[in-house]
């Protein structure tokens, strides 16, 4: 897999929330994916943004444009040094929160991308990989 | 503070939301339409989301609880122009948004309310204008 293109985006509060979204939506389109599919990987964006901001306390977002063998996407990775995941599975779960949300978050992230890699550890954090193909 | 403005047209409330929503101003929305059903007996809301390129699940219990508590205020909810995309996501997603009422458009979503409530939308005294001729297409949408 080659990177064309990556970007760096601090996770630190609502409003960049918002800014991910963004910035992933401008991917996509310049990586041609389809209305849906833009929709999809934007929607995905948000839900661990969120996480990122809620549960780690923070962290960046990676946003890469990606190519593999002829085909284009976007990997998109969310990192925080937060407390980690204790049940990965659990917290893979449709409607397991120990927010205030829907419990949709991982599970709902996960459904929407074509590959989807999660790695935490308590104490030292999470970074959730996704990666979206055109 | 940023808000998103809430119209108010007869009985029904109008909210037409056209900026992408950070959580904060998700949540302000819902507190101040219970507000306003609350002050002015509003019997509909009428949420258009037309705009918005992404409902993720925070949004999504957004529109869920706005439907929610409208009803507890005894007024009825309809969420219309949610984009093809965005559907299909949403059901992707995990979120059906049970309960909620939902219309193609914001004249399919008022021919909606006006049924489910009785009122025509304006300032007609309450328990007037039942609209007993209803058999029109919009109404079983």
């Amino acid at each position: 897999m080659t990177v064309l293109r990556c970007e760096i985006v601090p996770v630190r509060s609502q409003q960049d929330v918002v800014a991910v979204r963004q910035s992933v939506r401008s991917l996509a389109v310049a990586q041609g994916l389809s209305l849906v599919d833009q929709t999809k990987v934007v929607t995905a964006a948000s839900e661990l943004a969120r996480n990122t901001l809620d549960h780690g306390g923070g962290g960046t977002a990676r946003l890469e444009a990606v190519i593999d063998n002829g085909r284009t996407g976007l990997r998109l990775t969310f990192e925080d040094r937060g407390p980690g995941i204790k049940d990965v599975d659990l917290a893979l779960t449709d409607g397991f929160t120990t927010g205030n949300g829907l419990g949709l978050g991982l599970g709902g992230a996960k459904r929407l991308s074509n590959e989807f890699d999660l790695w935490s550890r308590a104490g030292e954090g999470t970074r959730v990989t996704i990666t979206r193909w055109r | 503070m940023e808000r998103i403005p809430i119209l108010r047209m007869g009985q029904f409330l109008i909210v037409s939301i056209q900026v992408d929503m950070h959580d904060r101003l998700a949540l302000t929305l819902q507190s101040d339409l219970a507000t306003r059903i609350s002050e002015t007996g509003a019997r509909g809301v009428l949420l258009d989301i037309s705009s918005l390129e992404i409902v993720d699940s925070f949004i999504g219990r957004m529109i869920s609880n706005i439907a929610g508590t409208s009803r507890v205020l005894d007024a009825e909810t309809v969420v219309v122009g949610i984009q093809p995309a965005v559907a299909i996501t949403l059901v992707e997603l995990g979120l059906s948004l049970p309960g909620v009422r939902t219309a193609l458009n914001v004249e399919k979503g008022m021919a909606m309310l006006r049924h489910a409530t009785g009122f025509d939308g304006h300032d007609a005294a309450p328990g007037s204008t039942p609209l007993s001729e209803s058999s029109d297409d919009s109404a079983a949408v």
